[in-house]
Order: C-alpha cells, then sequence, then structure tokens
C-alpha cells in the first residue's frame, strides 16, 4: 500500500465554457490507488472517448458539438447482426435479464456474462425485485416489431450512447458484455408477444 | 472473541424477557475458502437459559443459525434481582457463558 | 405467537437467517426488517467495538507499545470525536489521512510493526470475527457517537483533496462506463430493491457517511466504508481498492464535506 503524498491541485479546466478533465493527473492518481484482481486489470482505468465526455461532474457544461459528433460517432458504430435476425429466445433473454454476474474480478471469466437488466429496470410484472435506475419496460412488445422498432431498440442495447449520450446504462454491444447470441435473446425478451415481459400482472 | 455474551432480562408483567446476544462465527462446513478449501464447521451445538438454579429452556443448534446468534425467550415468574445465566457448547469443544441480573 | 402450558411457559424465538444472496421475492428488505425489529437496540457490532477498545490498549509490536500516544487529530490519545474529523491533514506525514491510513501510521511508528504485515489482510473475509482495522474503526466510530460530522477542511490540502474526490467520484471506467455517480448521484433510486443514497447530496451522504462502519446481517461482520468502497468498485467492474490510497481518502472526503453537519450514528446495522 501506498500512502499518497499531498495531492497535487487537481482542478477542473474550463476551456471556452466546457469542461474538460485534468485527465493525466487523475489516471496517475487512481494507478497508485488500486491493484490489478484476477480479470479486472488496470487497463480498465483507461478511459475511451464516451467515458471521458461522460465523466464531467454534475453542472459543468460539455460543448454540444462535441456531444453531437460523439453520438454520430456512436451510431455509425453500431454493429447490427449480420444475418438480420433480431429475435433470438425470450425464455434464454430472460435468464441474462436476471444474471447480475460477468465482469466483475471476483467472477469466474469462463462463464457467459449477464445483462443484470433487473437491477435498473422493471420488466416482466410479476418480479417485484427490480430497480428504478432506469425506465420500465413493462410491456415493451406493444410497441410492436416494425424493422425501425427492432434497429432502434438493438441499437439501444448495443450503444445507447448513440441516441442518449452520456446515459447511465451500459453499452452491452459496443463493450462487448452480451453476445449476438445473447442481445438477440434479449431483443426477444422484450419483444416477443409470449415473453413475461409483455403479459399483464398475475 | 468466542464465549462473549451480552445478556438483557426484564420483567414485564407476569413473564421474564431475556435477549441474548452470542459471539460466533456459526460457520456451516458447506462453504470453501479462496484457496477451495472446506472451512471447518463451527457452531453452536447447544445452548441453555438458567433462571437462579431452573433450567428455563434448552436448545440444540445446528448449521442453519446465523452468525453471532441473537437469542430471545420469555418465561413466567422470575422476580427483579434474580440472576439469569445462559450457556452455550459447540461442535469443536467450546463453550460460552454470561449472566445479568432481571431488572 | 402461539402460548405454550405448564407452570413455566417458556416462548422462545431465535433468528434463523438462512440467508441467500439472490434477489427475493419480498418487499424492499424484508427477513432484515424482522431482525433489526427483534434486535430493537442490539447489534452485534457491540462485540467488535469492545474487541477495538482492547486492541487499543493492548502492547503490540517490536516496540511493545499500545496505540494510547497515537494522535488522531485531536491530541494524543483522544479518541472521543475523533472520526468526526477525518479526512484531515497531519503535518508529522505532510499528507491528508482516513482513519485507516492514520491507524496503519501508528501501529508501524508507535508500535514499530512491518508495514507489509499490518496492512496485508485489511478486511475480514466472511467466517472470520473481523480484522484489527475494522475492530479499531468500528471502536472509534462508536467513540464519535452522536457528534457531528466536520471534516476538516482548513489546509489546502484538504481542500483540494474534496475536488480530487469530486471528480474521482462521477470518473466513467471499466468496460460497463461506471462511475460511483452511476448509481449515486440520483436520488430516490433503487438497484434491484436496495435503495441508492445520493452521496452528491448532504441529506443522502449525511445518512451514508453516519451508517457506516456498520454490521453487514449478510456477512456477520463489520464493514467499514473503506471496505463498502472497494465492494462498489469490484461491482463496478473496476480493479480493487487499496485500503488508505489516495482515491479512498478523496472519496471519503468528498462524501464526508458533502456529510458536514450530520450526525454520527454508527456502527450501523444494515442488511
Amino acid at each position: 500500500m501506498r500512502l499518497a503524498g499531498v495531492a497535487r491541485i487537481v482542478g477542473l479546466s474550463l476551456v471556452a465554457g466546457s469542461w474538460t478533465s485534468a485527465a493525466e493527473d487523475i489516471v496517475a492518481v487512481l494507478e497508485s490507488s488500486f491493484i490489478a484482481k484476477n480479470q479486472a486489470t488496470m487497463a480498465r482505468l483507461q478511459q475511451d472517448a464516451v467515458q471521458e465526455v461522460c465523466s464531467a461532474p454534475r453542472g459543468t457544461p460539455v460543448e454540444e458539438t462535441v456531444l453531437s459528433e460523439l453520438r454520430q460517432q456512436r451510431l455509425d458504430a453500431v454493429v447490427l447482426p449480420a444475418d438480420g435476425v433480431f429475435l433470438g429466445d425470450w425464455q434464454r433473454g430472460a435468464e441474462v435479464a436476471g444474471n447480475g454476474r460477468g465482469l466483475q474480478s471476483s467472477d469466474d471469466p469462463t462463464k457467459p456474462n449477464g445483462g443484470n437488466c433487473y437491477a435498473c429496470h422493471q420488466l416482466a410484472p410479476d418480479e417485484v425485485a427490480y430497480g428504478t435506475l432506469g425506465p420500465s419496460l413493462t410491456g415493451y412488445g406493444a410497441r410492436g416489431q416494425s424493422e425501425p422498432m427492432l434497429r432502434y431498440t438493438w441499437t439501444k442495447l448495443w450503444d445507447t450512447h448513440a441516441y442518449n449520450l452520456c446515459s447511465h446504462m451500459p453499452r452491452f454491444g459496443a463493450q462487448g458484455i452480451l453476445s449476438e447470441q445473447q442481445l438477440r435473446d434479449v431483443m426477444a425478451y422484450l419483444l416477443d408477444p409470449a415473453s413475461p415481459v409483455n403479459q399483464t400482472k398475475q | 472473541m468466542a464465549g462473549r455474551i451480552k445478556i438483557r432480562a426484564q420483567k414485564k408483567g407476569d413473564i421474564t424477557e431475556v435477549k441474548a446476544l452470542m459471539r460466533h462465527p456459526m460457520e456451516t462446513g458447506m462453504r470453501k475458502d479462496e484457496a477451495g478449501e472446506a472451512i471447518p464447521a463451527h457452531f453452536i451445538t447447544e445452548v441453555a437459559v438458567f433462571h437462579g438454579d431452573q433450567t428455563v429452556m434448552q436448545g440444540h443448534w445446528g448449521a442453519a443459525v446465523s452468525a453471532n446468534p441473537f437469542l430471545g425467550v420469555r418465561f413466567e415468574g422470575g422476580e427483579p434481582g434474580d440472576t439469569v445465566r445462559v450457556t452455550w457448547e459447540d461442535n469443536q469443544g467450546g463453550t460460552g457463558e454470561g449472566q445479568t441480573t432481571i431488572r | 405467537m402461539p402460548r405454550g402450558y405448564g407452570v413455566k411457559t417458556v416462548f422462545l424465538w431465535s433468528v434463523c437467517l438462512a440467508l441467500s444472496l439472490g434477489a427475493a421475492r419480498v418487499p424492499a428488505d424484508g427477513v432484515f426488517d424482522q431482525y433489526r425489529d427483534l434486535m430493537g437496540d442490539d447489534n452485534p457490532a457491540v462485540f467488535v467495538i469492545d474487541e477495538g477498545e482492547e486492541l487499543w490498549f493492548t502492547a503490540q509490536g517490536p516496540k511493545s507499545a499500545t496505540l494510547e500516544a497515537c494522535d488522531l487529530g485531536l491530541g494524543s490519545g483522544v479518541t472521543a470525536g475523533a472520526y468526526v474529523r477525518f479526512p484531515r491533514y497531519f503535518a508529522d506525514t505532510n499528507e491528508v489521512m482516513d482513519v485507516e491510513a492514520r491507524l496503519v501510521h501508528c501501529m508501524t511508528t508507535i508500535q514499530g510493526r512491518d508495514l507489509e504485515s499490518v496492512t496485508a489482510k485489511p478486511y475480514s473475509l466472511r467466517g472470520d470475527l473481523g480484522t484489527e482495522i475494522e475492530a479499531l474503526v468500528t471502536w472509534l466510530a462508536a467513540e464519535s457517537e452522536g457528534e457531528t460530522i466536520a471534516p476538516e477542511q482548513t489546509h489546502a490540502a484538504e481542500r483540494e483533496m474534496y475536488v480530487l474526490g469530486e471528480e474521482i467520484f462521477f470518473y466513467r471506467a471499466g468496460p460497463h462506463d461506471f462511475s460511483c455517480a452511476t448509481c449515486h448521484e440520483q436520488s430516490e433510486m433503487r438497484i434491484r430493491l436496495q435503495s441508492l443514497p445520493d452521496l452528491t447530496s448532504h441529506a443522502g451522504a449525511a445518512n451514508a457517511w453516519g451508517s457506516w462502519p456498520a454490521y453487514r446481517i449478510s456477512q456477520g461482520l463489520v464493514r467499514t466504508m473503506g471496505w463498502r468502497m472497494r465492494d462498489c468498485f469490484r461491482q463496478q467492474r473496476w480493479p480493487e481498492l487499496q485500503m488508505g490510497s489516495t482515491t479512498s481518502i478523496a472519496l471519503q472526503t468528498y462524501m464526508a464535506v458533502n456529510a458536514a453537519g450530520g450526525v454520527m450514528s454508527a456502527p450501523g446495522l444494515k442488511r
């Protein structure tokens, strides 16, 4: 354990009214404060463009051009399913939605990751153990399965920042958290009329 | 530390209410440590509550009781100033004891 | 509740919690609320408080010394009301320190103990009865019971630590892009059924800062704020936070300053 010296002045530099982080200083602090554990490597502390832009402390403005360029980049980078098949099996999707494991230092890297959707969202109306960080998705299937709706839903799962930059939701496709098949299964959990998400509460 | 018990005993109407908090890991023997080795079972097997010389309650416990068990007992009778004692034994031969007076 | 028969009626209730840590189909806290009701004012942490106090007054290390000469900011050996002034700057180390870092400093300098061995196992594994540092932190928190949370912010280093803490709080990283703010910058939210304090606000921060360290029923152990943050980062898919590190001190400064004015009531009792 290293006891740190007096912290260097880490401030927020404001450039023409927008926020940029004192990125180098903070990375040095983080690197001295953490150690790698199992699959949670120190490389995870390096930020990509989305993370860097979306780390502004609340209330500090980010330039609008920066935001819209990044949003467009994220949209352009979305990978739709190669065979055009968006929907998988909702029963497997339910498992993905309820599984909170994957990518933690305490997780088995040989097992599939979960999506942990219930951490933040209400889904099947009979499941009471749901979080409220995200909006309720109960009855999502009422939106139908038009091509635009399938692409929109896929894109939200793949990389929510394509539509909603700096949302709290993880990038399940872009960050490789879920496989293409798992994403299809979650799509079915949301959109299949037979899925519990689209049944009435018992 | 193994062996400690914090006891409170209070007269409420005709009933004496005893609350005892015991310090014990209550290890089930089913868990594995970081090296994958089974952690040896270590739990209270016998617990008893005494009012003076009388045995008020005897219990046989097992691995299902959680760590640092909390025991509550009510019995008829008892007067402020009387002694209440709680004892336990565990599967590894350890013992614990504590006593208090009824308030 | 059933009634018994006979001259001496014995009614017995004991708490057998076969705890499963998966999401339960019960209202928030459910069985833990029952446990709290039965416990009343009791808390298994009382044992850990006693153990911490004993450790403070136990001679240890090559210098065979107790920790009574340890200065926690209010003078040598003064423990009452010290916890609520942390994190704070110490001239003798020229650093801002949290309670854990300060205890480690006292153990190594006053008691002459080896840094590696003192920090090798800062936090218990489940099934342990607690580590030395956890017990000492618990006792020290209890020594500030009822006091007003008032971390020192007079020294420039202390104020810089707050700014650093805020920046780290919002720093998104890892495969899930999680920061502390992901869960703790909004009020009235919950993850599954666990309510989440808004640590950017005074009320949320005061509630959180004032109730840790806490006996975690599901763990059978008292856990410190340092442990809680380490476990947060694990769930954020980050690497492992080190006890007494700059990040740990900075985040605690951010929380404690936001909590300033609130009341210390630890160790608490949590699921």
